[in-house]
């Protein structure tokens, strides 16, 4: 691991990740408290690790609180519509085989709006990493029930309690044809880091889900304030690593977190083959 | 082995086959779309001329949504990119042209119309879609839409709108129809070296110096390689010259709406393009574009034949509209027709341009005008005084 520390930075200024970042455009538009910070420093602390990966890192977003991420890094990014973040990012990489093209979008952008093009892109195995920030909640809209929030949860939409059913995103992933399935939370920076870069060194469609807190509204919402809903994720994470995704949905007892598929499929590039 | 454009000669084509083969030698290596009648056999022609070379993508996709968002992505990676659709692929694709309105990313967008509204009449033409070509996206922008008459202008319109495409850093759209897609007859394919190919400008400042917005003297913005530490940054909200987003000011958003306006001000003289016949000491102007300018073309000669003063305009680029050259026409001429296959879309467009002069509408829905219709309602006006 190398996440460096404040005092190891000379004159003790300014953030490890500043090389990376768009430190001009900041402060960022997230709320205190909020979980995408740890998300981000993940991506862009595994990034930096990898220099001849990140050297030809490009950064897609949707349209959501997580979706503003890539806007702040100088890594080449864009920032598209709601979502649409991977068939952007699939024209990216098919158009340009040397970029490592890496998706950083949210729940609501990636399998609500932008559900189809995320089983479509598994399926075809585009060499895509796609990370997804679930913090149970539309947070940039303020605060309505997602295709994540869990059943009898509370949001601006569901006031008596959700009434649906929550996806569980790595089976969904898994079934759809990814070749590399993780969640961690983001309690799990360590682990968190460390899953991306060994993402980054891999090849095919790989997703990564990572459970943020958002006490601004799932926390209001849910009668946990900042520290109630960091405790939350933290006591519900349980270890799963290699369980089979069907088996690790999230309940409200149990986060399972860990890295649940590993496998090696051709990714495709859109070249149609000689007729033989 | 590499894409081949085809061979100088004579050639029997549709005018989408037209369409398809021309993207080949304006460069376009990247397609991406949806099935969808009349406009699948663009992609069709596409998939098997890009089959067995390493620089031909061609990916079928699941929606509309994606395949605009495809070719974005692609051009934001240095391809020349294209997508044909049909009048519901053309609604789904709306959103993603607005993206690629503000992120200025170069691409061609074809729409074969057909009848509408909704799923309407799939294998009959139409040119219901014209107001949506220029309005369809939300908010405000320019917009540059090309409309070919026959398979040998397709042809031409193709190759013109990667040029402009390319020139002006945007979408560039182009209005067919069943007719004209699925109409066969001659094209006429030049030597690849006499065609005239633009590509966008690359910047030419170091990395850091780069600014992903930043204007040239024609107010379109230098684009960047990826991957390069050029930090592109392109967003599709508002924004400044660097890519930050501004979401909440006003001026700066009227600065850059301006600009992306002007730039295509800038260039009508290489935007614009319409054919003239008769004009000269006509005292009724017909009005048509696309398959309709060949009816229209007979009307006018027969009312010739009659001895009225009729004469033809024939937009074929119709966004941005003629307005100058209406004008002019309208110093001299009593009426317009505006002969078109929607409800009078185009027709508003000239009344604005023309007013008093009187303009009238002849509409048909979903079917190519006969010469003969055109013609009487050029008699009628002939003997209203
Ligand atoms: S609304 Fe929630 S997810 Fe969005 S920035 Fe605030 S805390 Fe984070």
């Amino acid at each position: 691991m190398s996440i460096r520390l404040y005092d190891e930075w000379p004159d003790g200024i300014g953030h490890p990740l500043d090389s990376l970042l768009r430190t001009e455009q900041l402060p960022h538009v997230w709320c205190v408290g909020c979980g995408l910070g740890t998300a981000t420093a993940c991506l862009l602390g595994a990034l930096e690790e990898l220099p001849a990966v990140r050297d030809h890192a490009v950064l897609v977003g949707g349209i959501g609180c997580t979706g503003r991420a890539v806007g702040y890094t100088k890594l080449d990014n864009f920032h598209t519509t709601h979502g649409r973040a991977i068939p952007f990012a699939t024209g990216l990489k098919l158009a340009d085989p040397s970029l490592n093209v890496i998706v950083f979008s949210g729940d609501g952008d990636l399998f609500s709006i932008g559900g189809n093009h995320f089983i479509h892109a598994a399926r075809r195995n585009v060499d895509l990493l796609v990370i997804c920030c679930n913090n149970f909640i539309y947070g940039m809209t303020g605060g309505q029930v997602a295709c994540t929030t869990l059943p009898g949860d509370h949001s601006t939409t569901t006031p008596m309690g959700n009434l649906e059913d929550a996806f569980n995103l790595p089976a969904l992933a898994e079934a759809a044809g990814a070749t590399y399935v993780a969640r961690w939370t983001s309690l799990h920076p360590v682990q968190t880091q460390r899953t991306i870069r060994e993402a980054l060194g891999r090849k095919g469609f790989r997703f990564i889900e990572i459970l943020v807190q958002c006490p601004t509204y799932y926390g209001k919402y849910n009668d946990m304030d900042l520290r109630g809903m960091v405790m939350y994720l933290k006591n519900r994470a349980a270890m799963a690593e290699g369980s089979a995704p069907a088996a690790v949905p999230i309940t409200k007892d149990r986060i399972p977190v860990g890295v649940f598929v590993r496998l090696e499929r051709r990714p495709f590039d859109g070249r149609i083959p000689p007729a033989s | 082995m590499r894409v081949a454009p085809l061979r100088p000669g004579s050639y029997f084509l549709s005018g989408n086959a037209a369409c398809a083969e021309a993207a080949i030698h304006a460069g376009c290596r990247f397609f991406a779309a949806y099935p969808i009648t009349p406009a699948s056999d663009i992609g069709e022609r596409l998939a098997r001329r890009f089959a067995g070379t390493e620089d031909g993508i061609f990916i079928q996709c699941e929606d509309e949504l994606a395949s605009m968002a495809m070719v974005l992505g692609a051009s934001a990676a240095g391809a020349k990119s294209m997508t044909a659709t049909s009048g519901p692929g053309f609604s789904l694709m709306m959103e993603n042209i607005g993206l690629g309105i503000m992120m200025e990313l170069p691409c061609v967008v074809v729409d074969v119309q057909r009848g509408g509204p909704s799923t309407g009449l799939p294998t009959l033409p139409s040119q219901g879609d014209v107001l949506q070509a220029r309005w369809g996206t939300h908010g405000d922008y320019p917009m540059v839409v090309l409309t070919p008459e026959s398979a040998q202008e397709m042809f031409h319109c193709t190759l013109r709108a990667f040029n402009l495409a390319e020139r002006l850093r945007m979408p560039v759209l182009i209005l067919s129809e069943e007719s004209v897609g699925h109409t066969n007859e001659p094209v006429s394919v030049p030597d690849a070296h006499a065609i005239e190919t633009v590509s966008r400008k690359m910047t030419t400042v170091p990395p850091l110096a780069y600014r992903s917005y930043e204007p040239d003297d024609h107010g379109v913005p230098a684009m960047a390689p990826l991957g390069k530490g050029y930090g592109v940054t392109l967003t599709g909200l508002s924004h400044d010259e660097r890519g930050a987003p501004r979401a909440s000011d006003p001026e700066n958003h009227q600065k850059l709406v301006e600009r992306l306006f002007a730039k295509v001000e800038a260039h009508c003289p290489q935007i614009l393009l319409y054919e003239e016949e008769l004009t000269e000491d006509a005292e009724l102007v017909v009005i048509a574009y696309g398959a309709v300018g060949r009816p229209a073309k007979a009307a006018v000669l027969q009312a010739r034949q009659q001895g009225l003063k009729v004469g033809l305009f024939r937009p074929i680029s119709l966004f941005p509209v003629p307005e100058a050259r209406l004008l002019e026409l309208a110093r001299r001429v009593r009426g317009f027709v505006v002969a078109e296959m929607n409800a009078g879309q185009f027709a508003r467009e000239v009344e604005r341009c023309v007013r008093p002069v009187p303009v009238r509408s002849l509409s048909s829905l979903a079917a190519v005008h006969k010469p003969e219709e055109i013609l009487h309602v050029i008699e009628g006006w002939a003997h209203v005084d």
